[in-house]
Formats: C-alpha cells, sequence, structure tokens
C-alpha cells in the first residue's frame, strides 16, 4: 500500500513540474502515450485496409468476366490493364498485395496493434507501456513499412506478385515473373521493417503484462483480452525472427547471388548459377511464422469478442480457466503444425502423419471455445450494441471456417483441395472473417474510449448486416468452386472447359463481394463522422467490469487522475447474486460475506 | 475531366451524408430521445434479425448444396481414390452434423436471450462437467477422423505394388508439361537442366543407356489397372500436378524429384459414358454454345496449382486413360530419345 502511493506520489510531481506544452507533432505524431500509439496503428491499418478490400474488388471483377474490358481497371491499374483488359501479372500482384497488406498490415499490426496498445495498461491498471519510446518506434517501422509497401505498387516491372507466401524461386528470380523484380524488392524490405516493429511491440506488450499490473489483478484476475493480447505477444516473438531470418536469405539470393533456395534452375534459355539450395527450405522457415500468424491474427479477435459478449450478455465469461486454458494450448500447438502447409511438397510422408496429428487436435481447443461462447449466451440478457452483434458473427464464422480445417488438415484429404478455392473459403471465413469481425468489434466497443465520443448505432446495425451477409456471400460458394477442383490464383478459368459452368457462381460471388465492399463506407463515415460529431461519450457507456472504463472520458497521460485504482476481483462479476446493478467493476471491493472465486 | 468530375461528386456525397446525419440528430434531441443508447426496442430487432438472417444463412447452405451439389468431381479414376473419398465423406458427415446442430443453436439463443427491460442474466460462470463433455466429444470424433487419416495416408504414400509400376516422368517448365516414358527398360535415363540443348527439352543425358528407350511426348496416355510411379521435375519454378479427377497431387521442385504413385481404374471411354459427367458435360456445352465456341468433350486433364506466373491459369496437358492394347498402340508410334536426338 505504502509504495503504491510514493509512486503516486511521484508521478503526480513528475506532472507539476513538467508541464510541457503538447504541440501537434508531440500530441499526435510523435507521442509516446500508448492511448495514442493504438489510434495511430488503427487509421494506418484502416487505410491499408481499403486499399486491400479494393484490390480484392478488381479481381473479383476480373474473376467474374475475364478478361472483358472495364474502364474502372484502366483507370485503377493503367498500363496494367490496355483498354480495360486486366493483365494476368497484375492480376497476380492483385491477389498478392491483397493478401499481404490483409494478413500483416491490417490484421496483425491494425488488430492486434490497436488493441495491445489501448488496452494493456488500461485493462491491467498501468500508466502507460513498460517502454514508451520502443511503443512509438514501433508504430514509426510500421508506418515506415506501410509506405514502402505502397511505394512497391507504383515501381515500373510493378508490385511482388508471387502470391502472398512469396515462394522462391518464382519470387527469387527477376526472369520469372515481372513481379519478381524491384516491387518484390520492395515487398521484403517493407516486411523486414514490418517484423522490427512487431518484434518491439510484442517484447513490450509482455514485459508490460507481466511486470505492471495493478495491485490485486493477478494473472487470473486478467480480462481475456490481454490473455489473448499476451498470448499474441509471446507467439510473435518467436515466430516472427524465423520468418525476419526467411526474408533475409531470399533477399541474400536475389541480391548477392546464394543459392540458400535456388537449384538447377532453366531459365531464359540458360543455367542460372545456382545449385545446392532447396525450395521446400523457405516454405518451413516461411511456415513456421505462417501458421502461429493465423493465431496472431485470430487470438486478439477471440479475446475481444471474449470480453465484448460477457459484457454485453451481462454475464461472466463461461470457463474463463477453460479459455485461458485453450489460447495456451492454441498457442503451443500451432507451432508444431506449419507443415500441413506443405503436405504435397514431397516431405517425408512420415512428417505428413505428425503434422495430420498435431493439427487435428487444434479442434479440440477451438471447439471448447466455440462452446462457452454460446454458453456465455445461453440465459443471459443480451444488450445488442453493433459489437454485440459483430462478435456473435465471429462465433459463427469461426465455427463454420473452423470445420473445414478438419478436412484441409487431414494429408490424405488436403491432397485433393489443396490450392483449390476451399482452401479459400476456408481461411478466408476461419481467420479473415472471424478477425475482421473482431476488430470491427473492438472499434465499436472501444470507439468511446478512444475518441470520447459514441459512434451511430443505426449505421452500425446496417454495416454489420450488410457486412454478414455478403461476407457468407462472397466466401460460402467457394467450398463448392474448391470441390469441382478450381485451383486458386487463376487469372481466368476459360482455359479449362470443365470450370464452364462455374461462372455463374463466380459472377455470384463478384456482386456480393462488391456490394460487401462497398457497405464498408458506411463504417467509414461512421467512424470519421463519429470522431468530430458523435455524441460525447459518458465515463462507462456500456456498463463494463474492466478496469479501462474507470478512466477519465479525457485521455490523459497517465489514465488515472488520481491513484491507480486497486482490483479486488476479477473482471466478470456480472449479474452476480445480491448485487444491486447487473455489474461489479474490478476495483470495487468485496463486500461484506461476499466470495471473490478469483 | 472524369477524374476531377468523380472527386467533386465523392466529396458532396460526403457533405450531404454529412448533414442529413446533423439533421437525424437534431431532430431525435428535439424529441428528447437518447438515440444512441441501446434500447429494448433494439434488441428486440437485432434479436429476431439474428434468427431471421442467421437461420437464412443455414437454409441457404442447404440450397447451395442441392443447387451446387452436382458441381463436386466425378466419381474417382484411381484405386486409391475411393478411399480418399470415403474418409472425405466421412469428414463432410461429421463437420456438417456439428454445423447443422451448432449455428441454429447460436442463432437461436441470440434470439431467445435478447435483452429485455427488467430480467437480469443467470450468473452461470462455468461447469467442469459440462466442458469436459465437450472437450471429450470432439476428442473421440477427432480420434476416429485421425487414424482413419492416417490410414489411408499410408496406403498412399506407401504403395504395396504386387507388380512393378510403370515409371513416367512429368517435367514441368513456365508454362507446360512434358511428359517422359521409361520405355522398355523401365528405367528412366538421367537428366538435369545441364543437358538441356535444343530439341532437348527435358535436359536427357543422352550418353546415360537407360535413357536411349526413353520417350518424350507432349500427351499423357495411360494404361488402365496399372500402377504408375510418377516422377515430378521442374526446371524453372515451383510448380504443382495437380489431376483431381485422379484424386493426385505433387509438387514439382526445381532441384529435387519428387514422386506419387496411383493406378488409374477407369478409361477416358469409360468416364464418359458416366452419368454426372455426361450431365456436366451437357450442361458446359449449352454455355459453349450461347457463347458460340466449340462444343467440348470431356478429358482427364492435368493443372498446375502452384502459382507459377502470368500463364498459370493455362498450364494443362490433356491426359488419356485407355486398355493396355490401345496404349501399347500409341506408345509403339511415339519416337525414343535415340530417335530423336
Amino acid at each position: 500500500m505504502s509504495t503504491n502511493s510514493t509512486e503516486n506520489h511521484h508521478f503526480q510531481d513528475h506532472l507539476m513540474e513538467h508541464h510541457h506544452e503538447e504541440n501537434f507533432f508531440t500530441k499526435y505524431l510523435f507521442t509516446m502515450d500508448h492511448k495514442m500509439i493504438g489510434k495511430q496503428f488503427l487509421i494506418t491499418g484502416m487505410i491499408m485496409g481499403i486499399i486491400g478490400v479494393m484490390m480484392s474488388m478488381l479481381f473479383r471483377l476480373e474473376l467474374a468476366y475475364p478478361e472483358q474490358s472495364f474502364p474502372i481497371l484502366e483507370f485503377f491499374l493503367g498500363k496494367w490493364a490496355p483498354d480495360g483488359v486486366m493483365d494476368p501479372n497484375i492480376y497476380l500482384a492483385l491477389v498478392t498485395i491483397h493478401g499481404t497488406i490483409m494478413v500483416f498490415f491490417v490484421l496483425t499490426a491494425g488488430l492486434s496493434g490497436t488493441f495491445s496498445n489501448l488496452l494493456i495498461p488500461l485493462q491491467i491498471g498501468a500508466r502507460d507501456m513498460a517502454s514508451g519510446f520502443m511503443n512509438a518506434l514501433s508504430y514509426w517501422f510500421f508506418f515506415t513499412s506501410s509506405v514502402i509497401m505502397v511505394v512497391s505498387l507504383f515501381v515500373e516491372s510493378g508490385p511482388a506478385a508471387a502470391g502472398w507466401t512469396v515462394y522462391p524461386p518464382l519470387s527469387a528470380l527477376p526472369q520469372a515473373m515481372p513481379g519478381s523484380g524491384a516491387g518484390m524488392t520492395l515487398w521484403l524490405i517493407s516486411m523486414t521493417l514490418f517484423i522490427v516493429s512487431s518484434l518491439l511491440g510484442s517484447l513490450n506488450y509482455i514485459v508490460t503484462v507481466l511486470n505492471m499490473r495493478t495491485k490485486g489483478m493477478s494473472m487470473t484476475r486478467l480480462p481475456l483480452t490481454i490473455w489473448a493480447f499476451f498470448v499474441t505477444a509471446v507467439l510473435g516473438v518467436l515466430s516472427f525472427p524465423v520468418l525476419l531470418s526467411a526474408a533475409l536469405l531470399l533477399m541474400f539470393d536475389r541480391l548477392l547471388g546464394t543459392s540458400f533456395y535456388l537449384s538447377d534452375i532453366f531459365m531464359g534459355g540458360e543455367v542460372l548459377s545456382y545449385s545446392g539450395g532447396s525450395p521446400v527450405l523457405y516454405q518451413h522457415l516461411f511456415w513456421f511464422l505462417g501458421h502461429p500468424e493465423v493465431y496472431i491474427i485470430l487470438l486478439p479477435a477471440l479475446g475481444i469478442s471474449s470480453e465484448v459478449i460477457a459484457t454485453n450478455s451481462r454475464k461472466p465469461i463461461f470457463g474463463y480457466r477453460a479459455m485461458i486454458g485453450s489460447i495456451l494450448a492454441i498457442a503451443f500447438l500451432s507451432f508444431i503444425v506449419w507443415g500441413h502447409h506443405m503436405f504435397v511438397t514431397g516431405m517425408n510422408p512420415f512428417l505428413g502423419s505428425v503434422f495430420t496429428f498435431t493439427t487435428l487436435l487444434i479442434a479440440i481447443p477451438s471447439a471448447v471455445k466455440a462452446f462457452n461462447y454460446i454458453t456465455t449466451l445461453w440465459k443471459g440478457n443480451i444488450q445488442y450494441t453493433p459489437a454485440m452483434l459483430f462478435s456473435i458473427g465471429l462465433v459463427s464464422t469461426f465455427v463454420t471456417g473452423g470445420l473445414t480445417g478438419v478436412i484441409l488438415g487431414d494429408s490424405a484429404l488436403d491432397i485433393n483441395v489443396h490450392d483449390t478455392y476451399f482452401v479459400v473459403a476456408h481461411f478466408h471465413i476461419v481467420m479473415g472473417l472471424s478477425a475482421i469481425f473482431g476488430m470491427f468489434a473492438g472499434v465499436y466497443h472501444w470507439f468511446p474510449k478512444m475518441y470520447g465520443r459514441m459512434m451511430n448505432k443505426s449505421m452500425g446495425y446496417a454495416h454489420f448486416w450488410l457486412t454478414f451477409i455478403t461476407a457468407y456471400g462472397v466466401f460460402f460458394p467457394m467450398h463448392f468452386l474448391g470441390m469441382a477442383g478450381l485451383p486458386r490464383r487463376y487469372y481466368s478459368n476459360t482455359a479449362f472447359p470443365m470450370f464452364d459452368n462455374l461462372a455463374d457462381i463466380n459472377v455470384l460471388i463478384t456482386y456480393f463481394a462488391i456490394i460487401g465492399g462497398i457497405a464498408q463506407l458506411i463504417f467509414i463515415f461512421n467512424f470519421f463522422y463519429s470522431i468530430w460529431r458523435g455524441p460525447k461519450a459518458t465515463q462507462n457507456p456500456w456498463k463494463g467490469n474492466s478496469l479501462e472504463w474507470t478512466t477519465p472520458v479525457e485521455h490523459i497521460h497517465g489514465n488515472w487522475p488520481g491513484s491507480i485504482p486497486v482490483v479486488h476481483r476479477w473482471a466478470y462479476d456480472y449479474s452476480k447474486p445480491g448485487a444491486e446493478e447487473d455489474y461489479i467493476p474490478q476495483n470495487v471491493p468485496l463486500a461484506e460475506g461476499e466470495e471473490s472465486g478469483h | 475531366m472524369n477524374t476531377v468530375s468523380i472527386i467533386v461528386l465523392v466529396v458532396l456525397a460526403i457533405l450531404t451524408l454529412v448533414q442529413v446525419m446533423r439533421i437525424s440528430e437534431v431532430s431525435s434531441e428535439i424529441q428528447g430521445g437518447k438515440d444512441n443508447e441501446v434500447s429494448e426496442k433494439d434488441n428486440d430487432t437485432q434479436g429476431r434479425l439474428m434468427l431471421l438472417i442467421g437461420m437464412g444463412f443455414v437454409i441457404s447452405v442447404v440450397v447451395m448444396y442441392i443447387a451446387w451439389g452436382r458441381h463436386t468431381l466425378p466419381m474417382p479414376s484411381s484405386a486409391h481414390g475411393s478411399e480418399i473419398d470415403g474418409l472425405w465423406n466421412l469428414s463432410m458427415l461429421i463437420i456438417n452434423i456439428v454445423f447443422f446442430i451448432v449455428q441454429p443453436i447460436l442463432f437461436y439463443f441470440a434470439y431467445k436471450y435478447r435483452g429485455k427491460k427488467g430480467t437480469k442474466a443467470v450468473h452461470y460462470a462455468h461447469n467442469n462437467k459440462l466442458e469436459l463433455f465437450w472437450t471429450g466429444v470432439p476428442a473421440l470424433a477427432l480420434a476416429v477422423l485421425i487414424i482413419w487419416g492416417l490410414n489411408v495416408w499410408s496406403t498412399l504414400m506407401m504403395p504395396e505394388n504386387e507388380e512393378e509400376p510403370i515409371v513416367i516422368e512429368l517435367y514441368a517448365q513456365q508454362f507446360n508439361w512434358t511428359a517422359r516414358y521409361s520405355g522398355g527398360d523401365n528405367a528412366l535415363g538421367y537428366a538435369s537442366v545441364y543437358d538441356i540443348e535444343g530439341a532437348n527439352i527435358v535436359g536427357v543425358d543422352t550418353q546415360d543407356a537407360a535413357s536411349a528407350d526413353d520417350i518424350v511426348t507432349k500427351e499423357l496416355h495411360l494404361p488402365v489397372g496399372k500402377p504408375v510411379l510418377f516422377q515430378f521435375r521442374s526446371q524453372d519454378v515451383i510448380h504443382s500436378a495437380y489431376f483431381p479427377h485422379f484424386r493426385a497431387q505433387m509438387n514439382c521442385v526445381p532441384g529435387a524429384i519428387t514422386n506419387f504413385q496411383f493406378t488409374p481404374t477407369v478409361t477416358t471411354a469409360e468416364i464418359r459414358q458416366n452419368k454426372k459427367v455426361k450431365n456436366h458435360v451437357e450442361e458446359v456445352n449449352a454455355i459453349r454454345a450461347a457463347k458460340g465456341e466449340d462444343v467440348w468433350d470431356f478429358n482427364y486433364v492435368l493443372l498446375c496449382n502452384k502459382i507459377c506466373g502470368a500463364a498459370h491459369y493455362n498450364m494443362q496437358m490433356d491426359i488419356i486413360v485407355e486398355t493396355q492394347d490401345e496404349f501399347d498402340a500409341w506408345l509403339k508410334e511415339q519416337k525414343t530419345v535415340a530417335e530423336t536426338l
């Protein structure tokens, strides 16, 4: 107790001494305040998201009406769409950059970066991150990497086009495709900076969660959001460096003439001077990050919806310890399943068996999570905020997409649908939609905390329903394309008459994609309009228990004006029998005779 | 000029929206409404929508199965294919059962427990028995799938041969396929990218005695009922040899030789008589006729299924499965490496 108050004294003194007047640069740009850095991540992620989604609308247009002329294509793509007909090279570039942007820039940095930064100090009861400077550095690395990625779209030979996984030799040799020229070099530089950003952020999150929790905030009293962000950060720290080494070796192969991934290649009428390397090595390194990456994307979304579902069901999250256990189990397993992306690379069949076994095991903790969400709704008193709608949408997509994982994780079945639209459907639903729904839920839920204002509810409802319907409309039919044997990353399906009767489905998907894309304008408008003109928020608009709702609406550096609240209970005392209100914030001491349970 | 007018339009549209928002805010303020708080009416409407649209989604999945179920691949044309399809069907059955139970429950709960004034949620934090139950049931179902899956996998990857398989090399390059038959000795001659020259597109080492009777072709003919051991090579980037009708796929990796073995069981002539295939051909030809394109007849086909560059979408080779006699006759017409190089 005494140390705590001394600390607070110091902090007060500190504030008194330095009346540092904040100007535009220190407040909005080179800030070290975690709340502002969170918002920086969000806005940058949103801008990248707009680019990524627009790209998908362009290539969906091509897939519905292959090799036809659209003036809009020429408008956006210029020389890559002569007379409005999309060039196959730019098609591949669009799917590549769409994947890269959505996976890394939107759903890793935009999601985890935003909410880990915003919520970790606020929910554990800390004045700020362990290192504000590292945190700012993390954002600016991310910003630079975003700028480089965008710049790469405009180079003469076009952006990277070897798929978001950039497998060599295709990505290593400029002769192999135009996209493997300068665009690919910029892609690698951008990703390298991105990884640095991610590591700086993750280390900070880990240290902050472990060391800076307020008095009474034991690990088993943490909101599940924090557990999710914490485990995500651990995954990032352990796996991103491997991607960094993969990217560096690829850069060496491209620029210095080494042969890590290259061997026995005949191209452009001559044998190239590479020998002894293995393209499959790259895949092992890539997927050693790539698979944990799926959970780096998914876990924060699951954490956010745990919080949103409990708060808006007015019930404790069901099976709190089981939820933590399943997060840990998923995280552990995610490191030993990467080979399921490589069943048909010719790797040792025994390895295939091992990876099938470990992969299918992930279904167990995932099922536990899904059932626990559903049980949390049971006998709840559900308050339908837009955030709640998106969280329920997340549970639906998580179940739908997770189920097809049982098929793809099975090496024997994967043979026939590997790299088809069945895979595209699977990962977009389970990872793309679930994560983006979680991100939307987070934005709607914590917008009052970020900007002190409320987002418009009706626009939120419209946004959810349009997104939910069009998202399933886009991705569910793709299962059937995949079961017909249609490979992904085909510029056009017209070369195979056996696919001619799938054209209608492709047109339908494109309609949904375009409507769904345009529907996001509702969100963007709502977001920016509400920042300036939304109604003023109250301190605790959703009647939540966690500590962020005990801070004042107006942001202050250090989060709490007085001393940091002391925690007496877990974050889920909703509708507790005997209590008057249906929520009891974590900083409320136990009533006489009340059992904490946590 | 066009661009400018589009920008002006967009700006005007945004300004109009902002004004509309302000008007609706002012009018709701006048009525004293708390426009942005979730009201009981909202809970009711959104809860009902959850049931309506959620169930609509579940029903639409049934509709998709009915409307597009015919698009799935025809019966497997390889010996191991039926094992894959059996496992596939069991897995699909299980995941569909879960889907059609869990999704309706989710949307029903979302509807049933929509917030009402005066009600209080039930404080129900955990139940170990329940959690054990839904850890145990998936674990059991997965145990079955894993054991069966690993069995199928090992029969695929380590086939037991009653007779010696025919060895055929499939050679990938941007953006076409080449086949090399091992000839009378059933042994492929040594080949490497260093031997590629002129007509020798797959780089056969003509000094190697085993190469003399090798036969290089641009069409893949296979005798029915005979195991075929495919060896895959690539000269430039990674390709993937995808034989959907045979439930087979393997990557072609530069610098390495990969392999996959299967036994074709249905000839091209036979599969063309298959009812599902006939319907498929009819449907496709109706579409093609409407667009003024040639009539198509079903052929087995080899596709490239790993992104390999601009013409990835058109990297294919026809596969003809025929009787042993037809196959022998065809092979006899082809020229050996010794004759061509």
